[in-house]
């Protein structure tokens, strides 16, 4: 018996995650947008056109790079998926090529977006120049600051970058304004969200036109899978993408989430490490909250994973056990990002280089196993950051 | 008590040929302390009830006015506990009906039947859940209904019919029609989709509707108490609370407000 969903069910349920919970005044879009992805992602027309996008302006598939010297210095056989190279600098791209084309379908000239790290909105803002619609972008102003580049790059892109200054000023924030925007502009607008979270359909849809990076891993690996597949964690897309299609192989699959400056200061992103169950955002899932019942900031170093809730999909591979989750700090992070920078010649975004750290960390027990790192972006954008650290 | 209540309410104001106004305020505002003698002032200026909110961090339909209220009642020591013994304060001391509002998260946090029961304890007659439509909201509607407490649920102007139908079928103690796309917040323009929603929920329901959202002037809640049985106010009592330098200002100015608007549905 498989264990693992095609879709959700008739409620949108991962098991007893996920769901709607959203106002009232958005469900009839939720509605008409389940119908509308379901009839497109059937449709062998929509398909042909994502996956011709996806080649020729994305630049898929993506290699998969033999880590050489990095597996040589941990003494750990290590495999990246390099998500970094899809144009754009992310996987974020493939949801928001989809989610561009979806938009056209369902004839919306207007597309929102929140991002943290900058690299979904950046996304969302090609995605809007390709397809030729307007675009604004949610994105807190603490992460304004710290990934100034973004901003400017999503303002070439011709989107209209909106600070939100409520609340910690990250990605919480952010995706609460833009649902707030989109609760106002449903009838004319389509919310890009940018990660497996959200009311139904929103992360089964992202979840599908993330898959491709773990479709491509099977292609291009064949029978010879790996035996351990990692990957960072903040709302979880990048994860699920190569994690659900490589799930019930045989293979162990590990999320990172953010322990920030620790797990026990407090101040992290672990939401499956150290949160409990509740809703926010739309869905029933795992997230960081008080004993009230009220949400809590997260923190991470990495604007991507400051995010207290996690995809409900997750929750669920988490609860039945098709994954396992762990996370990692800050500091390790930071070395994670010159540790594969040294060795490979690639700076990853803050947001991988916990992926990366991960298996630096454990690479006693990883020793005989060949590693599989979902390597999800670049770290052009971190640069700034990275220096103010060393 | 409870949602007996709330029906006694519609039936005397249908019988005096008027909508009910029921202001909302969040509990906390601008403390604790002096939170009660707010809403008294509201009850001496002609509120027939009180939408109490409980402060929550990330209030997903609430403008920023709203917003900024939940933070500052949060800040000054508003927490879910502290709310409900506020409410069993309201409900005691203006002896009018109270809807408790909040958002389903700590509601599912503290368990819905716990939730429903500390509410009814506190004297509320009613629960509103901004974020649990009528296909989440099961195991909220049957605990409320173990402990005799009205469930509202809301309708948008982008209702389908059939989306109007369920909500009719599960029972709500009122409808909430929400009369403006987007968020909690003043408008300058009345709302031109009211008329039409008020229209499509009576084709199917005939249970009480109550308008809200964008509602900030008494003109503005005039036209709506012409269609609908009650009328909801909001950011616009907030934003002079939050604007009040102190307590006995603030309920100086509601009484204030809160009798023009009382005056506009008679």
């Amino acid at each position: 018996m498989t264990i693992k969903l095609d879709r959700p069910d008739d409620r949108g349920r991962f098991g007893e995650f996920g769901g709607r919970y959203a106002p009232e005044t958005l469900m009839p879009a939720l509605e008409e947008l389940e119908e509308a992805f379901a009839e497109a992602w059937a449709d062998p027309g929509f398909r042909a056109e994502f996956s011709e996008i996806l080649t020729t302006y994305i630049g898929r598939p993506t290699p998969l790079h033999p880590a050489r010297r990095l597996s040589e210095e941990l003494g750990v056989e290590v495999l990246l998926k390099r998500e970094d190279l899809a144009h754009t600098g992310a996987h974020k791209i493939n949801n928001a090529i989809g989610q561009g084309l979806l938009a056209r379908r369902m004839g919306k000239p207007r597309v929102i977006a929140e991002t943290g790290a900058g690299q979904h909105g950046v996304a969302t803002a090609t995605a809007a120049a390709y397809f030729g619609l307007e675009c604004t972008v949610y994105m807190g102003e603490v992460d304004i600051e710290r990934q100034a580049l973004n901003v400017l790059r999503m303002e070439i892109l011709g989107a209209e970058v909106v600070p939100v200054r409520t609340g910690a000023g990250t990605l919480k924030d952010a995706v609460s304004e833009a649902m707030r925007d989109w609760v106002r502009t449903v009838e004319d607008t389509h919310y890009v969200i940018g990660s497996v979270v959200g009311p139904h359909p929103f992360p089964w849809m992202v979840r599908e036109f993330q898959r491709v990076i773990g479709e491509e891993v099977l292609a291009q690996m064949g029978e010879d899978l790996p035996d351990v597949v990692v990957a960072c964690v903040g709302g979880g897309s990048n994860a699920m993408g190569i994690f659900h299609p490589l799930a019930e192989r045989g293979i162990e699959l590990v999320g990172i989430e953010a322990a920030g400056e620790g797990i026990s200061t407090g101040r992290h992103g672990a939401s499956i490490g150290a949160g409990t169950p509740g809703v926010l955002h739309g869905s029933a899932t795992y997230l960081l909250q008080d004993e009230q019942g009220r949400v809590r900031e997260a923190h991470s170093i990495s604007a991507g994973l400051d995010y207290p809730g996690v995809g409900p999909e997750h929750a669920y591979f988490h609860q039945t056990g098709l994954a396992r989750y762990e996370s990692v700090t800050d500091e390790e992070a930071l070395a994670g990002v010159e540790l594969l920078a040294r060795t490979e010649g690639i700076i990853p975004a803050l947001e991988s280089a916990h992926a990366v750290a991960w298996v630096a960390r454990e690479r006693a027990s990883l020793a005989e196993r060949r590693v599989l790192i979902n390597l999800s972006g670049r770290g052009d954008k971190d640069v700034e950051e990275i220096g103010k650290r060393r | 008590m409870g949602r007996e209540r709330l029906v006694t309410l519609f039936d005397r104001t249908r019988a005096e040929g008027r909508a009910a106004l029921l202001p909302f305020l969040t509990a906390g505002l601008p403390d604790p302390e002096s939170s009660p003698s707010l809403f008294q002032a509201m009850a001496r200026a002609g509120a027939d009830g009180f939408e109490v909110g409980i402060p929550y961090t990330d209030p997903l339909m609430d403008g920023p006015v709203i917003q900024q209220g939940s933070e500052r009642a949060i800040d000054a020591g508003t927490s879910p506990d502290v709310a409900l013994e506020l409410v069993a304060t309201i409900t005691e001391t203006t002896g009018r009906p109270v809807l408790v509002m909040t958002y389903a998260n700590p509601i599912l946090h503290r368990g819905v039947d716990e939730f429903t029961a500390a509410a009814a304890a506190a004297g509320a007659d009613g629960v509103i859940v901004a974020d649990l439509p009528v296909e989440e909201s099961g195991p909220l509607r049957r605990a409320a209904e173990r402990h005799g407490l009205g469930v509202v649920q809301f309708v948008a102007p982008t209702s389908s019919t059939a989306r109007i139908e369920a909500v009719a079928a599960s029972d709500p103690c009122f409808v909430y029609a929400v009369a403006e796309m987007g968020v909690t917040g003043e408008r300058e323009e009345a709302s031109t989709r009211l008329d039409g929603l008020v229209a499509r929920i009576r084709e199917v329901t005939d249970v009480p509707i109550v308008a809200g959202v964008g509602i900030s002037n008494p003109e503005q809640a005039a036209a709506a108490g012409r269609v609908a049985d009650g009328v909801i106010v909001g950011s616009a009592l907030v934003r002079r609370v939050l604007e009040a330098p102190d307590p006995a200002t603030a309920a100086t100015v509601l009484e204030r407000t809160v009798a023009s608007f009382a005056a506009a549905l008679r």
